[in-house]
């Protein structure tokens, strides 16, 4: 059998026909993980369908309320926006911790979700964020809320023929700002032990109005926790109240033990890096003052 | 079935037949006969297959030689003059930082990279331009000084030498 075609549609109506009648069809962003599943076998695509041709899926578009990012535009472009690193620091973190320069080249964020692995880390900090993905398909276009996407580790909630054209993600309102941290065990290369994203929102005097807290590689798919959220809501983020959240999102944690660490270890590092997000995000805001 | 693309490589026109599962490295390598480019994993993992995908720093081995349709692609064997060598290159030979050398032709591509966009680099952000290619041999601390050093060349322009 192996790869019989290689498809570049050039309109979102052509690539939901493709995908929908093709054997085996795959949607293909930049491969970074496709190519490397298809020689191991984890994954046999009949075709590969190239999205990168199609007007839209590359790019970041800065709208009045949000940010429009083509689910195909490459990591390293995220990484290095300045109106996104200005206004998602804590996204752009994430971007920029993907795979070395050249992965960045390939990488997308819509792969990232897409591919479903619980360590993915630009998912935590889109979460943390409420991203909307723009889902195109059979019956037109749906939106879904970023963590909704995946059932568990490599499987999403996408039927045939559909694919991510963009991620919207709402601007931040004032005194709002985000913060992604992983834990490898080296400074690059690795897939996360654990990543936390927190998003936190201020008023004037500095008390909670929002938060929203998002872990990585501590669950089959990201794990997010109203009840950790409401910890930090109309607090003035002080120590009880940070650990008060900590304590329900590492309760709520299911990991798994494996090489890169055992369960224990990982539901520590959770409660660690959480802490830490949460600190540098509430940095940012008084900077911003 | 074989699949036709026209493309550049190296400023070069080209075309070439590839199957839908070719890696735009096994083309360079295996069809159009540049075998700067190295295979060191196939998955993205080593840096040795670095090349410049309409100006971007990829891994060849993962872009597919169908996606090349229409791109302009720059590989090892287009970054330096005729005749000539790269700052680059240049520094590497004069720093003795290369054993095997399978790594180079990556290192290279990637270090040209991050020059072209940051002329005045310090040692951290050398090594995390460089960190997506593994080299067994060296240790790195002579690659990085040499890439330090071209980049300090380059500045004084030096440029190319012939
Ligand atoms: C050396 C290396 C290092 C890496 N390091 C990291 C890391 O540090 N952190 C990390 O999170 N990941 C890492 N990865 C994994 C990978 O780079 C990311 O998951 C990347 O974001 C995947 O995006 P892609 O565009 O390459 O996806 P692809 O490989 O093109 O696709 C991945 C999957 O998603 C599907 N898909 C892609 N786009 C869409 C879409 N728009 N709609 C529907 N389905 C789609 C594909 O069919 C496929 O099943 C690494 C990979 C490599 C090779
Ligand atoms: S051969 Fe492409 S990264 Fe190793
Ligand atoms: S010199 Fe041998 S791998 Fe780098």
């Amino acid at each position: 059998m192996g790869v019989q075609a290689y498809r570049a549609p050039r309109s979102i109506p052509e690539a939901v026909s493709l995908l929908s009648s093709e054997a085996g069809a795959f949607a293909l962003g930049g491969g970074t993980d496709l190519l490397v599943q298809q020689r191991s076998g984890a994954r046999q695509p009949g075709s590969f369908i190239d999205l990168k041709r199609i007007p839209g899926m590359l790019g970041i578009e800065q709208l009045p309320s949000l940010w429009r990012i083509g689910a195909a535009t490459a990591c390293g472009e995220v990484a290095s926006h300045p109106g996104l690193r200005s206004e998602l620091p804590g996204l752009v973190e994430a971007a920029g911790l993907i795979g070395s320069k050249q992965v960045q080249g390939r990488a997308s964020l819509g792969g990232n979700l897409c591919n479903a692995s619980p360590a993915a880390d630009s998912v935590p900090a889109l979460v943390a964020n409420r991203a909307v993905l723009v889902v195109a398909g059979p019956e037109g276009e749906r939106r879904i809320a970023a963590e909704c996407l995946t059932l568990g580790p490599g499987r999403t909630v996408l039927g045939r023929g559909e694919f991510v054209c963009a991620i919207e993600i709402p601007r931040p309102a004032a005194r709002q700002s985000d913060a992604y941290l992983r834990f490898i065990p080296r400074t690059e290369m690795d897939i996360a032990v654990v990543g936390a994203a927190a998003s936190l929102r201020v008023d004037e005097g500095g008390r909670c109005i929002a938060a929203r807290i998002a872990l990585g590689a501590v669950a089959p798919t990201v794990l997010t926790s109203p009840e950790a959220d409401a910890a930090l809501t109309g607090s003035m983020l002080e120590p009880e109240a940070i650990a008060a959240c900590v304590a329900i999102a590492q309760a709520a944690c299911s990991p798994i033990s494996d090489r890169r660490g055992t369960a224990e270890f990982r539901r520590h590092v959770a409660g660690v890096l959480l802490r830490r997000v949460i600190l540098a995000a509430s940095q940012r805001l008084a900077k911003e003052g | 079935m074989a699949i036709h693309v026209q493309t550049r490589v190296n400023g070069q026109a080209t075309e070439f037949l590839c199957e839908a599962d070719a890696s735009a490295l096994d083309v360079l390598r295996d069809t159009l006969g540049l075998t700067g480019s190295k295979e060191g994993c196939n998955s993205g993992d080593c840096g040795a297959c670095s090349v410049l995908l309409d100006g971007t720093l990829v891994c060849a081995c993962l872009v597919l030689g169908a996606e090349l349709e229409g791109r302009e692609l720059l590989t090892i064997e287009g970054v330096a003059p005729p005749g000539g060598l790269h700052p680059v290159q240049q520094k590497l030979l004069e720093h003795n930082a290369m054993q095997c050398g399978i790594c180079i032709p990556g290192i290279v591509v990637a270090a040209k990279a991050l020059l072209d966009r940051d002329p005045d680099p310090d040692e951290t952000t050398v090594r995390f331009a460089l960190a997506g290619n593994l080299c067994r041999c060296t240790g790195y601390d002579k690659i990085i000084r040499a890439v330090l050093d071209a980049a300090a060349a380059m500045r004084e322009g030096a440029g190319v030498r012939a």
